[in-house]
């Protein structure tokens, strides 16, 4: 699914520039255990969580997650947002709770990246 | 391109500015000389048309500055000559066709002020004059393009050729066995670096030519160590990363308090975190179990009240082999 299309379903706000739209996401991660993303995230995911700290951005790098959805139309932190500039990583802010949020991806097609802890 | 170049010469608000693209960026960043034909044909104002259409012709051109004594008083297009051929006046003089006084830009604009004037005009092509108004080159909207693309793929390549040269480090320098250490210090307590020393191993990887998994799987397993030494060390600790053509091998290692019990750390869910660590999405006793399925071999010694030192190896294919991939099996 094209990022573009996955924050139109979120009617999310893009808080970082320079976004390119037209990624692709594979799929969905829906965590607030960085751990849980750490471990069981497939590579190229739309990681919806309701961490706002530096530490999203940190572990979305080292699993190669796409874009971060914060849920609940959360704010992150100046630093959350510096490190996502920095790192060129999406940041996007949907009034969905998380729930709803993953629900309505799923919903409209994208599908789950996440592994179940059998498979580890 | 041309909507989004206007809708930036307005206000550029957030929303706008999100999707201002690199080719956008570029436009405002290089110069009209940069990207300017320099070696300008020119006509005389007492020129006949006829000379002008074999000019053209000749030249595969469709329009040139006129000059009188140095000076430009003028632009002579190809529609001024259709104009002259209804007429059947090709034995008029250049002065008689030409649109005089033409808008000219100057040669250290940046290329969006030529892109405004092609946007809001009909023009094809723009002469470029220096700071005095003397002609230094003349601009068509195919110039702006074919410059926009050059530095577009100047771009591209800087990150190539770093990565070139970096790939290339292990066979340039000969010695019996060549590694390069990578060295990080820790600090206790420091969540807002944290995971800095990780990412930062993770780009040498890729630029030295790791393949995206070993640099991914080297990531994570350096990041949970990395997270480890922060949370719950007394002082910190250093993290030593030594990198060779055929493995890599990491050196977590710092000075207390140790682990009481290493079994039971290295048992899943098992974890002595705070609540504060706990709420930051961390202490959910999968460090360890995350670390051992990332690498290849592992060894975690402790001494209570001693210290902790956490080694770690991922070995690497040989070139030109297939990698074992983490997620060569998407389901």
């Amino acid at each position: 699914m094209e990022l573009k299309r996955a924050i139109e379903i979120l009617d999310g706000e893009v808080l970082t520039t320079s976004v390119n739209l037209n990624r692709q996401v594979k799929g969905g991660v829906g965590a607030d255990l960085m751990s849980d993303v750490l471990s069981s995230t497939q590579p190229e995911a739309l990681l919806l969580t309701g961490l706002c700290n530096p530490q999203v951005v940190r572990t979305a790098v080292m699993a190669d997650v796409t874009a971060i959805v914060l849920v609940r139309g959360k704010q992150p932190p100046n630093e959350t947002l510096q490190l996502a500039e920095n790192e060129g990583i999406p940041l996007i802010s949907t009034r969905y709770g998380m729930f709803e949020a993953c629900g309505r991806l799923y919903q409209a097609g994208l599908p789950c990246l996440e592994r179940p802890v059998s498979s580890e | 391109m041309s909507d989004n170049l206007l809708s930036a010469s307005r206000v550029i608000t957030d929303k706008v500015a999100e999707n201002i693209s690199r080719v956008e960026e570029l436009a405002y960043e290089i110069r009209v000389r940069e990207v300017m034909t320099s070696q300008v044909i020119t006509m005389h104002p007492n020129d006949a048309m006829q000379t002008v259409l074999e000019t053209f012709r000749q030249a595969r051109i469709s329009g040139a500055p006129v000059l009188e004594e140095g000076n430009l008083i003028g632009l002579i297009s190809i529609e001024d000559l259709i104009r002259c051929l209804l007429k059947q006046d090709l034995a008029a003089p250049v002065h008689q066709y030409m649109t005089p006084h033409p808008v000219v830009v100057k040669g250290d604009d940046s290329v969006v002020e030529a892109l405004k004037v092609f946007v809001s005009k009909k023009y094809g092509r723009l002469p470029v004059v220096d700071s005095n108004g003397h002609l230094i080159g003349i601009i068509t909207k195919g110039d702006i393009t074919r410059g926009l693309l050059r530095a577009l793929e100047r771009d591209y390549q800087s990150e190539e050729v770093r990565r070139y040269r970096a790939s290339h480090l292990f066979e340039d320098i000969e010695s019996e066995r060549t590694s390069l250490i990578l060295r990080y210090n820790i600090k206790q307590g420091d969540f807002e670096h944290g995971g800095e020393a990780s990412a930062k191993i993770k780009r040498a990887l890729l630029r030295l030519g790791a393949s995206p998994q070993i640099a991914r799987r080297c990531g994570i397993a350096v990041y949970e160590a990395e997270m480890n030494l922060i949370i719950h060390t007394t002082e910190g600790g250093v993290i030593r990363a030594e990198i060779e053509p055929h493995q890599i091998s990491i050196d977590v290692y710092d000075y207390g308090p140790g682990i009481r019990d290493v079994e039971l750390a290295m048992q899943p869910g098992y974890s002595t975190a705070s609540e504060k660590v706990r709420e930051m999405g961390f202490g959910a006793g999968m460090g360890l179990v995350n670390i051992k399925r990332c690498v290849d071999w592992m060894k975690l010694e402790s001494e209570w009240g001693k210290g902790t030192r956490l080694r770690m190896k991922i070995y690497l294919p040989p070139p030109h082999t297939h990698t074992k991939g983490e997620n060569s099996n998407p389901t």
